[in-house]
């Protein structure tokens, strides 16, 4: 008995102990608790482009390449795409390079059907083989009832901090409620949009722009490629764009509107193609491409366009740019004034200023002389945007559109956050416009998104009404209590960019710089460059300011990009696509499911 | 040449000689003896220049060019009237492409980029190049300089650069601006 019961005693502890035991080893091999494991990144020997898990819209053209390593030099490279021959697949004959550094290449191809494909790519050398294999998706994804017109809007640098602080300065709040939404804000759908580019974590301007123009993922400085290991910016693997592909397969109308150089990146993305977004004359002239020539352009940056001999040109040669766009029958126009006489031709080139356009403070409210020069006439971006919609909605067959706030990240570079936000809310005013438009025929889709964000964030108010300056002028909590803003005139913009008691914006990433919390009366670089380190500009404290001391490296005087996620908001036919947490190339494959395109339709 | 004119004009020479370091003198009697270029004459321009005693015209940046539109600048009468002249103006040094140029690049406000060594960066249109006839080091960035020199214009490339400028400057003097 006792020795029976000693046994069960022993038998249940043997039990329980054998139960934890294995608890805790199935929580070890991950048999209870579903989680995929991944591991640390590397660079693949055999780089496959377009990538691994790459999607692509039927029908779209792109570069299939291949670039191998090798400690000897490779003797063959096999590639089967779903299991035939690469060039049987394509029906093109592949470029093949041997050496320690092999090529495999077979320019402009598409899948001509629906469905996954899986690549799989065999390299040998006299030392044996390397095997490598990638899949692909071609949706077939259809929407009920498609859009006749897409509309995107880019706010760069817009992250949702940024939209908020839009949304205080322009409509106010009342005992903790908003007096209203920003027109960017008042949309059916809202997503979180990923932002890395197939390099590195945190993007730029180019990279992420081009996910939205190809449905393809980019590199830091590229657009309209895969960035390959060549010097060369102009030889990448080229992806097809969106502006070439409602073009090519319907004959619609296009167009690109920027307050920034026209030919910067994410104007230029939509169109061109270079691992190398500095090269603006070739963007510039690249327009002219009927390939992917947009009906209208407008924005900043004529010295790209210029001929060299023209004082303010940046040109390296004697092209006139603008004139070549007359000769194909383009109306072009320099200033406000112009543009609204130009009225609604078929063709619009509008360029109104050598370099970037000025920002929405020093352009319409301040009009600071010493900030403007003679470029007293600048069109809006509301004026460009009502025009570009004018002259684009004249093409039965519909039209694509980009208008992007180029400043709102120029500002938040030199962590000017009231010359950011009244951009922001410049660029919601043309948001407007088109969901104005939109509603006559409720065929266009309208998509408001960011290309990256910035670490700004609202940390409470700054007013100095105690005497109290600096860190301990910062209001937090209870002490922050409301900015005191107005806009008297319901124009949507505050009457005074510098109230009694503003915001308290603060960065997450800064160089050395000077804080004083107030408006700059001219736009002031934080940090200037000397003998390669940023250091604190002193002329952006005239009335003093607190030492930030900087924690990004010392090569970079602005603040950077942020790698958080940015907001999305759409309306419209197929804006039902977005929706939850989605990846940056997702943006594409919304316009184009919207838009029921099919890349291998070829318009007459 | 005779002997006594021959001694004549050693004296002369002699005396030019002497007369060299005076120049050195600032105006209140004190010996200038920084080793960067702050504050000394004649980097560019022969040391008798001061010797004409031309009137140094101040120029602003914001005098150069009097049109400005989406399809170019035009310089101002200003800027066209002191073509070849002396002219003084004040800005700021932006960092030089390596320190062994013979040019830097004056500009209004300090520059935060570095066009030369940044590929997405570019020039603002109201610059001016400033030549020297030696490279210059331990120049400030930050605070204001003021530059009197000859005034030219017109296109000019750089060889070893291809930098490109309209408006430039052969420097004789260099001073922190106050
Ligand atoms: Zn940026």
């Amino acid at each position: 008995m006792y020795n029976l019961k000693m046994s069960t005693l022993c038998l249940s502890q043997c039990f329980r102990l054998l139960a934890a035991l294995l608890v805790v080893m199935s929580l070890m091999s991950g048999t209870t608790v579903s989680h995929a494991a991944y591991s640390a990144p590397e660079v693949p020997h055999i780089n496959i482009m377009p990538i691994d898990r790459a999607k692509f819209l039927v029908g779209q053209k792109f570069d299939f390449a291949i670039e191998v390593k090798t400690d000897i030099p490779a003797t063959a490279i096999e590639v089967l795409v779903n299991g035939k021959a690469a060039e049987t697949f394509f029906g093109k004959q592949a470029i093949i390079s041997l050496d320690k550094m092999s090529t495999y290449r077979i320019n402009q191809v598409a899948f001509p059907q629906t469905g996954k494909v899986s690549v799989a790519v065999t390299v040998k050398t006299e030392n044996g083989i390397e095997k490598r294999a990638v899949n692909y998706d071609i949706p077939a994804d259809k929407v009920k009832k498609p859009a006749k017109n897409v509309i995107l809007f880019v706010g760069d640098g817009m992250s949702l901090q940024a939209r908020q602080m839009a949304r205080i300065l322009s409509k106010g709040i009342t005992e903790g409620k908003y007096n209203d939404l920003l027109e960017m804000e008042k949309m059916s759908n809202l997503a979180l949009i990923t932002t890395s580019g197939n390099d590195s974590l945190v993007t730029d301007s180019a990279n992420s722009a081009s996910a939205y123009a190809t449905g393809h993922k980019s590199a830091v400085n590229a657009m309209g490629v895969y960035a390959d290991n060549t010097k060369d910016p102009f030889d990448d693997p080229k992806v097809e764009n969106i502006i070439e592909l409602v073009k090519r397969t319907r004959g619609m109308s296009t167009g690109i509107v920027s307050t920034a150089n026209i030919t910067d990146a994410t104007p230029a993305a939509m169109l061109a193609h270079t691992r190398k977004r500095s090269e603006q004359n070739f963007i510039a002239q690249e327009m002219l491409n009927p390939q992917h020539r947009p009906d209208v352009i407008l924005g900043g940056g004529s010295r790209h366009f210029l001929p060299k001999s023209v004082p303010g040109s940046k040109r390296s040669d004697e092209r006139n740019i603008i004139e070549e766009f007359k000769e194909q029958g383009y109306s072009i126009a320099t200033n406000k004034t112009q543009l609204k006489q130009a009225g609604t031709p078929d063709k619009l080139l509008g360029l109104f200023q050598l370099d970037n356009m000025d920002v929405y403070v020093d352009r319409e409210v301040t009009k600071n002389p010493a900030v403007l020069g003679k470029f007293t006439d600048q069109p809006t971006l509301m004026d460009m945007t009502k025009t570009a919609i004018n002259v684009l909605s004249k093409n039965q067959k519909g039209f694509f559109l980009m208008v992007e706030g180029a400043s709102i990240d120029k500002q938040l570079h030199t962590m000017d956050w009231q010359r950011a936000t009244y951009d922001t809310i410049e660029m919601d005013k043309a948001v407007g416009i088109a969901k104005e438009f939109a509603k006559k025929n409720g065929d266009t889709l309208i998509i408001v998104v960011a290309d990256h964000a910035h670490g700004a964030s609202i940390t409470g108010t700054y007013h100095e009404k105690d005497g109290k300056t600096g860190r301990e002028a910062v209001r937090i909590y209870a002490d922050a209590g409301w900015p005191t803003f107005a806009d008297a005139d319901g124009d949507g913009f505050p009457d005074d960019p510098n109230p009694d008691v503003t915001l308290a914006v603060q960065f997450a990433n800064h160089p050395d710089y000077y804080e004083n919390e107030k408006f700059q009366d001219v736009p002031t670089s934080p940090a200037i460059m000397a003998d390669g380190k940023a250091i604190a500009n002193l002329k952006r404290a005239p009335q003093g300011g607190d030492l930030k001391v900087g924690n990004i490296p010392a090569s970079d005087p602005s603040e950077v990009h942020s790698a958080d996620d940015v907001p999305l908001t759409a309306e419209g036919p197929g804006a039902d696509y977005f929706k939850g947490i989605m990846d940056n190339t997702e943006v594409f494959h919304g316009i184009v499911r919207a838009l029921g395109l099919d890349g291998r339709k070829e318009s007459k | 040449m005779d002997k006594l004119t021959r001694r004549i004009s050693r004296v002369i020479i002699a005396m030019m000689l002497i007369w060299v370091p005076l120049n050195w003198l600032g105006q209140d009697g004190t010996i200038r003896n920084e080793s960067s270029l702050f504050c000394t004459r004649a980097q560019a321009a022969p040391a008798w220049l001061p010797w004409f005693n031309e009137e140094a015209a101040p120029l602003e940046f914001n005098e150069l060019y009097s049109g400005a539109s989406a399809l170019g600048l035009e310089f101002s009468p200003k800027l066209e009237s002191l073509k070849g002249k002396k002219v003084r103006i004040s800005g700021f040094m932006a960092p030089p492409l390596k320190p062994t140029l013979n040019f830097f690049v004056l500009t209004k406000v300090p520059m935060a980029i570095c066009p030369f060594c940044s590929t997405d960066a570019d020039w603002p249109d109201d610059i001016v190049l400033i030549k020297l006839s030696k490279a210059v080091a331990a120049l400030p960035f930050d605070r204001p300089i003021t530059v009197t020199g000859q005034l030219e214009l017109g296109y000019q490339m750089d060889e070893e650069t291809g930098f490109v400028s309209l408006v430039r400057i052969v420097a004789d003097n260099i001073e922190e601006a106050n």
